[in-house]
């Protein structure tokens, strides 16, 4: 199972994605509509992945998180990770996630720097 | 069966609902192996990465079965998971690095490189019509183990 949450911060110009339990490709789909159904209402959106509970990933989520880099950076929005468990931090690493997105160890630092750039 | 400590077999429809379940299951079984809680993780994404696979690739169109064998040889654990899907072609090329036959369905193309640099060895036999065979074998260091797990 996998449950995510979302919230808004900073006049709803960032989009905080919380997600635990487990993500494979049975439950990638429905977080990919999620996501993608708020994105769509957001001008250059700013993207913040919590991960910290995730207790399970595999390349699926991999495929999400990618996606929505893509979908993005096409917005001219930017995409963030914070405080991927070390089993997550590896797969990221593995597919080199880790160069072209920031990666925070805590959402709390993520939420410093990305409110800190520009308005 | 000489050499062989356990043994199991389960199949089940290719429904993406049975991935948690395959994952589940294979670290039951491996369990008596002792693994680390890394061990785990490791045996749980193999086992997601080889069955997500039957079930996107093997079976695009419609649901036929995915047979999963495991069994135990002292510290070691053999993977097997099988579809009679449509097979591929080139099984070198799909096991390169971000190669994938699905980017529209956001398939990033590392499971098979996820699943490489997690065992100890992997073969693979496909043939076009016919299907596909995974054989992941994973070795289980005899020292430590994880004092508390949970499936
Ligand atoms: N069981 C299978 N039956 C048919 N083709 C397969 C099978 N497993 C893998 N393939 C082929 O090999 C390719 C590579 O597989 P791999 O798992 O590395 O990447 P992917 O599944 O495409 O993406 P990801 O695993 O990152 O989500 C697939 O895109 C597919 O073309
Ligand atoms: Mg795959």
């Amino acid at each position: 199972m996998l449950h995510s949450h979302m919230l808004k911060e900073r006049a709803g110009s960032i989009l905080v994605v919380i997600l635990s339990g487990e993500l494979d490709h049975h439950e990638a789909a429905e977080l990919r509509l999620r996501i993608d159904h708020e994105l769509e209402k957001m001008d250059s959106p700013k993207l913040l992945l919590d991960l910290r509970d995730l207790a399970f990933m595999d390349s699926a989520g991999l495929g999400v998180f990618l996606g929505r880099y893509k979908k993005v950076l096409a917005k001219k929005g930017e995409m963030a990770i914070a405080g991927p468990p070390k089993p997550v931090m590896r797969l990221l690493e593995m597919s080199g996630f880790h160069r072209i997105m920031t990666i925070y160890t805590s959402r709390a630092e993520a939420l410093t720097v990305m409110k800190g750039v520009k308005a | 069966m000489r050499n062989v400590d356990n043994e199991m077999t389960i199949m089940f429809l290719a429904k993406s609902e049975n991935e948690s379940f395959a994952r589940v299951a294979v670290a039951a079984f491996a369990a008596q192996t002792n693994p680390t809680l890394d061990e785990l993780t490791e045996i749980k994404t193999i086992v997601s990465e080889a069955v997500t696979n039957a079930i996107i690739h093997g079976y695009p169109e419609e649901d036929g079965y995915v047979f999963l064998h495991c069994k135990i040889m002292s510290n070691r654990l053999e993977i097997v998971v099988e579809d009679h899907g449509v097979g591929m072609r080139d099984t070198e090329e799909a096991r390169q690095p971000l190669f994938t036959t699905r980017p529209d369905l956001d398939r990033t193309g590392m499971g098979l490189t996820i699943i490489e640099s997690y065992v100890q060895a992997l073969t693979i036999e496909s043939k076009l019509g016919e299907g596909t065979r995974l054989r992941m074998v994973k070795s289980i260091a005899k020292e430590q183990s994880a004092a508390v797990y949970e499936v």
